[in-house]
C-alpha cells in the first residue's frame, strides 16, 4: 500500500524525499527547537545564579531550574533532533520510503507526552532531583513516568529507522553498502537501543519505588546502571554529530571519505566500546575495584577514544582533500582559508569539530583517568567538560545541519542570512567561554550543582579563592553570549520555517548554496590518495596539546595528599 | 561522498592512506600508554583510592563515630566536637543532611585510616583547597589511608546535590604540626 507513496525529487541533491519521512523530520526538528529554547532559558538562569554578583534565583528555584535545564537539553532537545537525523539518514539518504510511518508518529507522540509530563513534574517543584535523580532523593512519580514514556517513544523511532534500512535493502533503492552517514546513524541507533534498555532497567524500579511498590534501591547499583543510560545517551550524540560532520562536508564541499574502511572502522569501535563509559562517573565510589574502573573507564584500552581521534583527522582531512582538488593548493592552509566561512552550515560544523576535539575530547579523557578523577569528580570542571562536548560539539553540529535542512527539507529560504552567518561564531565563542571558565573554576575546587559557594549561612564556612568567583562571573557572561547565539539560531530557524519564502523548486536554494563544484569533486575522487599536509599539522598540534595536558594533570595529582 | 554509497563496492579492500595509517597507530599506542599509566600509578604513585569498602548501616556507623568522638574530643567549636585521634588510628566522619561531623584534627605527616559514610542521602566529600573529591554513599563505608602533608584549616564541601540545604553542608579538618602540641 505505502509502496506507492508520494515523493518529490530534491532539485539540489537529486535525492528522493518521501512525504511521510519529510513530515516526521519536520515535526521532530521543530519540537526539538522548542525544547532547546525552554532548556536554554533555564540554563541562562542557572549561570546567572552562579555568578556571585547577580545570584539571580533563590535556592529552591535554582535547583528546579538546574533540573529543567538538564532534562530539556541533555535529553529532550537532543533526542528529538536525533530522531529527525535518523529519519533523514535512512529514508532520505537511501531514497527509500519510511517503515511504518504510523508507528513513527506514535513514537513521536509518546516522546512529546513524556517530555511534557516530566516538565510539569519539575515545574511543580516537587521533583528538583537533577537530571540524574539519584536515589534516595525522591521525585514525583510522574517525573520518572514521563522519562520512561519518552524513552519508549525514542525506542520506537530507532526501530522505525532499522525497519527503513531493511526496506531500502529489499527494494534496492541503493547499490552496494549504505552511505557513511547512514552507517554512522546506524551506530547512533544501536547505542540508543542499549542506552534506552539501561534506562528502563533502572528507571522502572525507581518509578515503582516512588509509588511504594519497591522498598529500597541500592545507591551504588542505581549509579552504575543509571550512568549506562546517562553517559551512553551522550555517546548517541557523538555518533550522531560526527555523522553530521561527514554529512555537511559532503553536501557543502563534496568531500568524500579518505578511506571508507578507516572511517567506518572508527564508527564500529563506538558500537563495541562506548557503552563502558558508565565507569567515568564511578571512579571515586566505594565498593568497586580498581581493575573494573581502569578497564571500563578507558573503554577497554582507549579503543573508543581511538575512534574519535581517527574521526578528528579524517573529517578535516577529507575537507582538505576536497579543497585541494578544487585548486586551493598553495601552502599548508590555503584550502582552509578558502573554506566557505560565511556559510553557517560549514562554519558551525568546523567550530563544533574544533571545540569538541580540543576542549571536550581532551578534558574528557583526562578526567576519566582513574586517579586524576580524584581532583575533578563533581567539581564544576565536569559540566565544563560536557558543555564542550554536548553544547559546542553536538548542539552546534545540529544547528549547523539545520541550515541545510531548512532549504532541503522545509523548502524555505533562510531568513535573516546576515544573522545566520554570524550565529555559529557567537554561539561557539559563548560555549567555549562557558567550558573553559567552568573547567578553570573546577580546578579551584568549585562544586557543581551548588547554589551558593560563598556559603553565607553555613556554620563552618569555607572561603573559595577570589579567582573562583571571577571564573564563575566570566562563566555567567559567556552564558549570556551563548544565549544570544542560541536566540539568533532560534530566530533564524523559526523565522525561516514558519515565515520564510518558499524555495523556488526550479532553482537551487539560496543563502546556503552548496558548492557548485561539489558534484565534480565527488566524481573525480580517485584511487590515489590525496596529500593532506595541513591536516597533519593540525593533528600534530592537537596531539601535542593532548599529551601536555594529560601529564600536567598527573603533576597536579602528585601534589595532593597521599592516599592509599 | 559520505552521503552516497561507497564508489567501490568492495570498499573494505581499498588501501588506506599512509597518513591515516600512521595516525591510527600513533593513537593506538597513545591509548596503551594512557592505559598502563593508571596501572603504573597504582604501583609507584602516591594518590590511589583504596578498594576497601564495607556494607554498613547508619546505626553502626554512628556508633563507631561516636565512640571515637567520646574518646578523643579535645574541644568544641560552633557546636561541633573537635576530635584529635592518635596518629595511625581509625578516624570517622559522618555525612548527613546537612553536616560533616565531627571536626577532625590531624597531625602533619602522620597516616590515618579515614572512614566515610552517609547516614541518609548521597553526599560528595570535597576537601578544599586540596581538592580531593569522593562520592559518599549511604550503606557503604569507604576506608582510605590519608597522610596530610600540609598544615592549616581545610574545608569539607559537599559536592553531591543533597537537597535544599546542600550549600550549607560544610565540615572542617585541621592539620597541625606535632611539635606544636
Amino acid at each position: 500500500m505505502a509502496i506507492n507513496e508520494q515523493y518529490r525529487t530534491c532539485q539540489t541533491t537529486g535525492l528522493r524525499v518521501y512525504k511521510s519521512a519529510e513530515n516526521l523530520i519536520k515535526a521532530n526538528a521543530v519540537v526539538a527547537v522548542v525544547f532547546l529554547l525552554v532548556g536554554g532559558l533555564f540554563g541562562i538562569m542557572v549561570a546567572l545564579t552562579r555568578w556571585k554578583a547577580v545570584h539571580l534565583l533563590p535556592a529552591d528555584w535554582f535547583y528546579l531550574a538546574l533540573t529543567a535545564h538538564g532534562i530539556n537539553l541533555l535529553v529532550v532537545w537532543i533526542i528529538f533532533f536525533e530522531m529527525a537525523v535518523l529519519y533523514f539518514a535512512s529514508s532520505v539518504l537511501l531514497g527509500s520510503r519510511l517503515a511504518t510511518p504510523k508507528w513513527a508518529w506514535a513514537g513521536f507522540a509518546l516522546m512529546l507526552i513524556g517530555a511534557i509530563v516530566t516538565n510539569i513534574a519539575v515545574l511543580q517543584g516537587g521533583s528538583s532531583v537533577m537530571f540524574t535523580s539519584y536515589v534516595p532523593l525522591k521525585a514525583d512519580p510522574s517525573f520518572y513516568a514521563g522519562v520512561i514514556l519518552f524513552a519508549v517513544g525514542a525506542l520506537i523511532g530507532c526501530f522505525v529507522f532499522f525497519g527503513t534500512l531493511v526496506i531500502a535493502k529489499q527494494e534496492k533503492t541503493y547499490e552496494g553498502s549504505v552511505p557513511l552517514v547512514t552507517f554512522g546513524a546506524t551506530v547512533a541507533a544501536i547505542i540508543a537501543v542499549f542506552t534506552i534498555a539501561s534506562g528502563a532497567i533502572i528507571l522502572i524500579p525507581t518509578f515503582l519505588w516512588s509509588i511504594g511498590y519497591v522498598s529500597h534501591i541500592d545507591t551504588l547499583m542505581y549509579r552504575t546502571i543509571w550512568w549506562a543510560f546517562g553517559h551512553s545517551s551522550q555517546q548517541i550524540n557523538v555518533a550522531a554529530h560526527i555523522s553530521i560532520w561527514y554529512l555537511i562536508s559532503a553536501v557543502v564541499l563534496g568531500a568524500k571519505p579518505l578511506s571508507e574502511k578507516v572511517s567506518r572502522g572508527a564508527f564500529l569501535l563506538y558500537v563495541l566500546f562506548l557503552q563502558l563509559a558508565s565507569a567515568h562517573h564511578l571512579l571515586v565510589d566505594p565498593g568497586i575495584s580498581s581493575e573494573w574502573k581502569i578497564f571500563n573507564t578507558s573503554y577497554a584500552i582507549y579503543l573508543a577514544v581511538l575512534g574519535s581521534m581517527v574521526h578528528g583527522m579524517t573529517v578535516p582531512g577529507q575537507i582538505e582533500a576536497a579543497q585541494r582538488s578544487k585548486g586551493y593548493t598553495n601552502g599548508l592552509f590555503e584550502w582552509l582559508r578558502k573554506c566557505p566561512w560565511g556559510n553557517p552550515a560549514f562554519s558551525g560544523m568546523f567550530v563544533s569539530l574544533i571545540l569538541f576535539g580540543f576542549l571536550g575530547g581532551i578534558s574528557g579523557v583526562v578526567m576519566g583517568v582513574e586517579q586524576i578523577n580524584l581532583i575533578i569528580h563533581n567539581t564544576i570542571y565536569v559540566p565544563g567538560h560536557f558543555h564542550a562536548t554536548v553544547v559546542a560539539g553536538t548542539t552546534l553540529a545540529f544547528m549547523a545541519v539545520t541550515y541545510l535542512l531548512i532549504p532541503l527539507i522545509f523548502q524555505k529560504e533562510i531568513m535573516f542570512p546576515g544573522m545566520a552567518k554570524l550565529q555559529p561564531y557567537v554561539f561557539g565563542l559563548g560555549v567555549a567561554g562557558i567550558s573553559v571558565f567552568m573547567m578553570g573554576a573546577g580546578t579551584l575546587g568549585v562544586p557543581r550543582r551548588h547554589w551558593d559557594i560563598s556559603q553565607a549561612d553555613a556554620v563552618l564556612p569555607y572561603d573559595f579563592p577570589g579567582a573562583a568567583n571571577l571564573m564563575m562571573g566570566l562563566n555567567g557572561m559567556s552564558a549570556i553570549l551563548a544565549g544570544v547565539g542560541g536566540a539568533m539560531f532560534i530566530a533564524v530557524a523559526v523565522g525561516s520555517i514558519f515565515f520564510g519564502k518558499k524555495v523556488d523548486s526550479t532553482e537551487a536554494p539560496t543563502a546556503v548554496p552548496t558548492d557548485e563544484n561539489a558534484a565534480v569533486v565527488a566524481e573525480h575522487g580517485d584511487e590515489e590518495h590525496p596529500a593532506i599536509p595541513g591536516t597533519i599539522v593540525l593533528v600534530v598540534v592537537f596531539f601535542t596539546s593532548f599529551v601536555l595536558y594529560y601529564f600536567v594533570n598527573w603533576k597536579y595529582l602528585a601534589e595532593v595528599w597521599p592516599l592509599r | 561522498m559520505s552521503v552516497t554509497p561507497p564508489k567501490s563496492r568492495i570498499w573494505w579492500n581499498d588501501s588506506v592512506p599512509k597518513s591515516e595509517l600512521i595516525w591510527v597507530i600513533v593513537a593506538f599506542v597513545w591509548g596503551l600508554i594512557m592505559f598502563f599509566m593508571m596501572i603504573y600509578w597504582h604501583a609507584y604513585g602516591e594518590q590511589n583510592l583504596s578498594n576497601e569498602a564495607y556494607k554498613i548501616t547508619a546505626e553502626q556507623f554512628t556508633e563507631k563515630t561516636e565512640a571515637m568522638t567520646d574518646k578523643y574530643t579535645v574541644r568544641e567549636e560552633s557546636g561541633y566536637p573537635v576530635v584529635r585521634p592518635p596518629p595511625g588510628s581509625d578516624v570517622y566522619m559522618i555525612a548527613r543532611l546537612w553536616q560533616w561531623w565531627p571536626i577532625l584534627e590531624l597531625e602533619k605527616g602522620q597516616s590515618y585510616r579515614l572512614h566515610l559514610s552517609s547516614l541518609d542521602w548521597m553526599h560528595g566529600f570535597s576537601l578544599q583547597p586540596i581538592n580531593i573529591n569522593l562520592q559518599i554513599h549511604p550503606d557503604y563505608e569507604m576506608v582510605l589511608t590519608v597522610t596530610p602533608t600540609t598544615t592549616g584549616e581545610f574545608g569539607v564541601v559537599c559536592n553531591e546535590y543533597c537537597g535544599i540545604g546542600h550549600h550549607t553542608m560544610l565540615g572542617r579538618i585541621y592539620v597541625v604540626d606535632n611539635e606544636g602540641i
